[in-house]
């Protein structure tokens, strides 16, 4: 690509906004009523992470697993990929991130290291995890989408990818935050990029998601 | 980057379910309400529509049973008006299984002439990804296979000179766009035997009449403008800004026909592909392949009435 200063931004995309908001209103019809079981194990993990006990790290990171290899396969592989082709090889990183959620989560004897005190990174996880959860379904109809096209946690990956930011800050030591952390930071700024190109409402959500990621790490008080 | 698709995918069956659907609500392809003024490609009896269709971003829809129906309505009001080219590549997503699925559903396989292209830097590749995308076309062979954005283009080319030689393919040809590589296109154009070339030509992208255009007249090469609308950027641009008084004289009623006007006018230009959604912009583009075309002395009227602006 000698020539690069010869292409704009919306060369590099390759399908509209109509169609992308599309695939959200055609992957929840084309589910339901799973989201009332993704919404419910969503509540399943916060509750866990509002109150851990031995044995939550595990069930949050199962959890988060399946919900990664499930979004790889049902929303990446099957609805974007075909008109993203670029997508196929995020879809590995997506297996990763399971990979990476039970290795860490499930085989390390303290988890996660979920944090029982308050303290700025735990509380910046918990706004990360809840908006993921309860706040993000209803960007798509105050955007003019309608409810049918609301992103839900398990479903879709953006929830997904803040919900994991979430309980990676939350985790603990700091190297299991960054293993954590990687790919649904990856992720965000790609769909971030997405959504301005497409000049989509919403765009600044996912960096925004990342910048509180950093700063919830990042915060003095948080160095554990 | 081909796609192949398992032999009866859920896709596959959807776009069968979705072909009969679509064959019992639309009415079987009129024989063409009027006839857009076409051009001979050189050396040959082809005879082609000034005005062809696009399918980058406007047909990449997935399996959105929805959004399938309406490409395929775009493609009935396109052949309905006469025209025939439809320019592809594996580059474009769901695009071509998107034309597929209209043939498909319109019956209209011996209307169209089926343009694609080859995308991948892999020469050992090339003829598996041809394969695949003629599939997904589901026509029995392309009339126009191009080496995209001139990507590995020698070995490409041999591949399809043997294609062409044994029947496999009518034409070939090369692309690029945004003006990029011209030179290296001069150096193809000069030294291989070309159908076509498609490159980025509309009424403030002209750096191609410089040598290119030239040159393929001299060559009696084919010419596929592509990017008339620079992606709707320029209507957007102008879509503000009065046509001029004398747009009538050149047959023009709205900008997108007024830029039209000016690049198949053009005496080395086969025909502009500008792709669309909707079906008026389709029946619009089509109809600036009419009578009358401005002349030397207006092309040049119309070019300087935009840059004035
Ligand atoms: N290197 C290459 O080989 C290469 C590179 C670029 C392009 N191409 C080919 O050239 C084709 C055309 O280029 P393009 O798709 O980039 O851009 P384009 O044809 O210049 O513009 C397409 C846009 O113009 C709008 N449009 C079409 N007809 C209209 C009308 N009558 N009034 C108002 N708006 C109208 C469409 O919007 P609506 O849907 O609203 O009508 C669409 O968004 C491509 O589709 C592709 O096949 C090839």
């Amino acid at each position: 690509m000698g020539d690069w200063w010869t292409y704009h931004p919306e060369d590099f995309l390759m399908f509209s906004e109509r169609v992308y908001t599309r695939l959200f209103m055609l992957h929840n019809q084309a589910l339901w009523p799973a989201q009332l079981l993704a919404l419910a194990l969503g509540g399943l993990v916060l509750f866990a992470l509002l109150h851990p006990r031995p044995g939550s790290s595990r069930l949050v990171a199962a959890l988060l697993a399946m919900a990664w290899v499930f979004v790889a396969w049902s929303f990446l592989w099957q609805r974007y990929v075909p008109i993203n082709w670029g997508i196929r090889y995020l879809v590995p990183l997506f297996v990763l991130q399971a990979l990476l959620l039970i290795i860490v989560g499930a085989t390390r004897r303290d988890g996660l290291g979920l944090p029982t005190r308050w303290s700025v990174s735990r509380g910046l996880g918990l706004v990360l995890f809840t908006y993921a959860l309860v706040g993000h379904p209803f960007v798509a109809p105050l955007v003019g989408r309608g409810l049918t096209g609301a992103e839900i946690i398990g479903l879709t990956p953006d929830p997904l990818a803040f919900a994991t930011l979430g309980v990676a800050v939350m985790a603990s030591p700091a190297g299991r935050t960054w293993t954590l952390a990687a790919i649904p930071a990856l992720w965000c700024l790609i769909s971030g990029v997405t959504l301005a190109i497409l000049d989509a409402a919403g765009a600044w959500l996912p960096p925004l998601a990342v910048v509180l990621a950093l700063l919830a790490r990042w915060w003095p008080e948080a160095r554990r | 980057m081909a796609h192949r698709a398992p032999p009866l995918s859920r896709r596959l069956l959807l776009h069968g379910l979705l072909s009969v659907a679509a064959m019992a609500v639309l009415p079987p392809l009129a024989v063409p309400a009027s006839s857009p003024l076409t051009r001979r490609l050189s050396g040959t009896d082809v005879h082609l529509p000034r005005v062809g269709l696009g399918s980058w971003i406007t047909f990449n829809v997935g399996s959105d049973p929805v959004l399938l129906e309406e490409c395929t309505a775009v493609m009935a009001a396109f052949f309905t008006a006469g025209g025939r080219l439809i320019d592809s590549s594996p580059m474009y997503g769901s695009s071509q299984a998107t034309i597929g699925h209209g043939l498909a559903a319109l019956d209209a396989m011996d209307r169209v002439y089926a343009a694609d292209k080859v995308w991948t830097t892999s020469p050992a590749e090339g003829p598996a990804q041809i394969e695949a995308s003629r599939r997904e076309w589901g026509v029995p062979r392309f009339d126009l296979l191009q080496v995209h954005n001139l990507l590995a283009w020698e070995r490409h080319l041999e591949t399809l000179q043997a294609m062409k030689a044994s029947g496999e393919v009518r034409h070939l040809g090369i692309t690029t766009s945004h003006g990029r590589r011209h030179d290296r296109m001069e150096h193809i154009m000069r030294h291989a035997p070309l159908d076509f070339v498609q490159l980025t030509y509309n009424i403030v992208d002209r750096e191609a009449e410089r040598r290119l255009l030239p040159l393929a007249r001299e060559r009696g090469i084919g010419v596929i403008a592509n990017r008339p609308f620079q992606q709707k950027r320029l209507i957007r641009r102008l879509a503000d800004k009065p046509l001029p008084p004398w747009s009538g004289e050149i047959g023009a009623t709205s900008w997108a026909q007024f830029i039209l006007k000016f690049i198949i006018s053009h005496p080395a230009v086969t025909c502009a592909i500008p792709a669309t959604t909707r079906v008026d912009h389709v029946r619009e583009n089509l109809a600036t392949a009419s009578d009358p075309l401005p002349d030397h002395g207006q092309r040049r009227r119309m070019a300087e009435y935009v840059r004035s602006l």
